[in-house]
């Protein structure tokens, strides 16, 4: 069986001017369909950056991104983003944010359909409530639950999610998480997720993909969190194998790769 | 979980007078609100609001009377308007003959032109700042020239355009949309450069085209800086068109001032300012509700 989603030998390199810095270097991973893999690194070590090569926002320098065997070169709705701060349309309401994805991804589909769609999804982020709310009328957490639900409304085949839980006090934080646990289980997207935060890592994804440091960051080892799902906050929070693969990441970014502030 | 909370709590007939973790979720019944009691707070407001400029007036009309009331003054005293240009302040829209018409009649002429040369830079100015904030090629071109086309006064495109024109009424026009074009072009472009690129990841991922991403991107994340260029632009109209109307004649409220001044009736002048002022507040608050308006939910982000 050949990946869903493979990234290919990639490396991406930043200009200016005459100045040159490799950012990525040499990555390679498979993504199965309706894995969950995450990526974690320090800071500055280009995650973000794979993450818009893989969403076609930033073109790479060396190898490609193949989705189903077809190469990726430009932004498109199957591989639909939840950025890291909502990046809702502040004048839009919580309905037109997620119908302005709705009517561009289907506009085949019928008006009503089209309509369904859309409670489908809020309701899905359990949002159905505040859909005649604009984005500044609501907390962070909920605009990143309609940014959730815009980018499920695109029915994508990778879903992109940028540190979505970065800007988020840790009790909107965790209940989000299990949202989107939640909505995995029941949907079985695949996932490539962004963050920075260890128990999240584990907590959420089937594989956790960690970062060297940058520049030129590359791929340091690549983890299997083998916990059964549905994933229980509280009794993994006894779990030897839960305790076993935060240790690794953690000796990971903390030991042999401790993070050297540049700046 | 809340909900249950609320239910016992309120469930309780009378609270003990320690009470005080159950006191915000009691509904105590409120007075019923009397007619004066809501009116006076709202009455009070508004004279709060209204007396100030209304005593200022009064003070400085007192002060010019004194002041002009003095023989050999060379201004006329507020009276002294008021009994010389009685029909111009109590009747904008009389009719007496052809040149004999109210200031309400002049003032529509001269918003007539306000709004073709004004509607027309509106809608010019918003397409090049567009343009001009989307390509850096074209920002380099053409910002160097518009910078230093836009420091040129309004009067003194008027010759050129008679020339080029050969007619007052376009001349005027083409006067007052020089005037506006600026300011709308320069805020529109900064407004499109600073379209966060968020929004331009999202529209890159939506695949939108270049026509949804004006509509639905740009002019509404551009908007409250195309307005701030619309209002400074409607300023700028209304400072211009009296000055071209002094100098190419015909009906506007400018021409009346520079006839008036050489047949020396000062009063006349004086109302005409009012009405002048009057109409440029207005002008001005017109555009700034329909920016309220337009941009609700952008400005507040």
């Amino acid at each position: 069986m050949t990946a869903y989603l493979k990234i290919d030998h990639l490396s991406k390199t930043f200009t200016r001017g005459s100045q040159e810095t490799e950012v990525l270097s040499d990555i390679t991973l498979t993504i199965d369909q309706g894995e969950y893999v995450s990526i974690i690194g320090h800071s500055g070590c280009g995650k973000s950056t794979l993450l818009n090569i893989v969403a076609g926002l930033t073109p790479a320098t060396l190898g490609c991104v193949l989705l189903e065997d077809r190469e990726v070169n430009d932004p498109g709705p199957d591989r639909a983003v939840v950025f890291q701060n909502h990046s809702l349309l502040p004048w839009l309401t919580v309905y037109d944010n997620v119908r302005l994805a709705v009517d561009k991804v289907f506009a085949a589909k019928s008006r009503k359909e089209r309509h369904e769609w859309i409670m489908h999804k809020l309701e899905l982020v359990q949002m159905a409530h505040a859909k005649d709310k604009r984005p500044n009328e609501i907390s962070g957490g909920m605009k990143q639950r309609v940014g959730l639900a815009r980018a499920l409304a695109m029915e994508p085949k990778v879903l992109l999610l940028d540190e979505p839980f970065g800007a988020l006090d840790a009790l909107t934080r965790a209940h989000l998480q299990d949202s989107v646990m939640a909505i995995h289980q029941k949907l079985g997207n695949t996932v490539l997720m962004i963050t920075h935060d260890v128990d999240e890592a584990v907590l959420l994804s089937d594989r956790i993909v960690m970062m060297t440091n940058g520049p030129a960051a590359r791929i340091g080892e690549v983890l299997d969190v083998p916990l059964p799902r549905p994933r229980k906050r509280l009794e993994l929070a006894t779990s030897a194998t839960y305790l076993k693969c935060r240790q690794r990441v953690l000796e990971f970014l903390y030991e042999r790769h401790r993070f050297v502030e540049a700046a | 979980m809340n909900m249950t909370v609320l239910k016992t709590e309120t469930t309780i007939a009378v609270p003990p007078p320690s009470a005080a973790v159950a006191a915000p979720v009691l509904r105590l019944k409120l007075p019923k609100a009397r007619f004066t009691s809501k009116l006076m707070p709202r009455l009070s407001y508004v004279a709060a609001r209204v007396v100030p400029p209304l005593v200022m007036i009064a003070l400085l009309l007192t002060v010019w009377q004194i002041l002009c009331s003095r023989p050999g003054a060379t201004l006329p005293a507020p009276s002294k308007i008021w009994t010389e240009a009685y029909d111009l302040i109590v009747d904008p829209f009389f009719v007496a003959g052809p040149q004999d018409i109210g200031l309400g009649w002049r003032v529509l002429v001269s918003l007539q032109r306000v709004m073709i040369g004004y509607g027309l830079a509106g809608l010019i100015g918003i397409m090049l700042g567009t343009i001009v904030g989307q390509s850096v090629w074209a920002m380099r071109g053409l910002d160097p020239i518009f910078q230093i086309l836009r420091t040129i006064s309004p009067l003194a495109w008027l010759p050129i355009s008679l020339a080029a024109f050969r007619d007052s009424q376009p001349s005027a026009i083409f006067v007052i949309f020089i005037t506006a074009v600026w300011p709308i072009i320069i805020n529109t472009a900064v407004g499109i450069r600073n379209i966060p690129q968020d929004y331009r990841n999202v529209a890159a991922v939506l695949r939108l085209n270049h026509f949804e991403f004006f509509a639905k991107i740009m002019i509404p994340s551009a908007a409250p800086y195309i307005f701030t260029g619309l209002r400074i632009g409607i300023g700028l109209s209304w400072l211009a068109i009296v000055a071209a109307e002094m100098l190419t004649g015909g009906v506007g409220i400018g021409f009346f001032i520079w006839d008036a001044w050489n047949s020396s009736r000062l009063s006349d002048i004086v109302v005409a300012l009012v009405y002048i002022g009057l109409v440029g507040f207005v002008l001005d608050r017109i555009v700034a509700l329909l920016a309220t308006i337009v941009t609700r939910g952008t400005s507040a982000n």
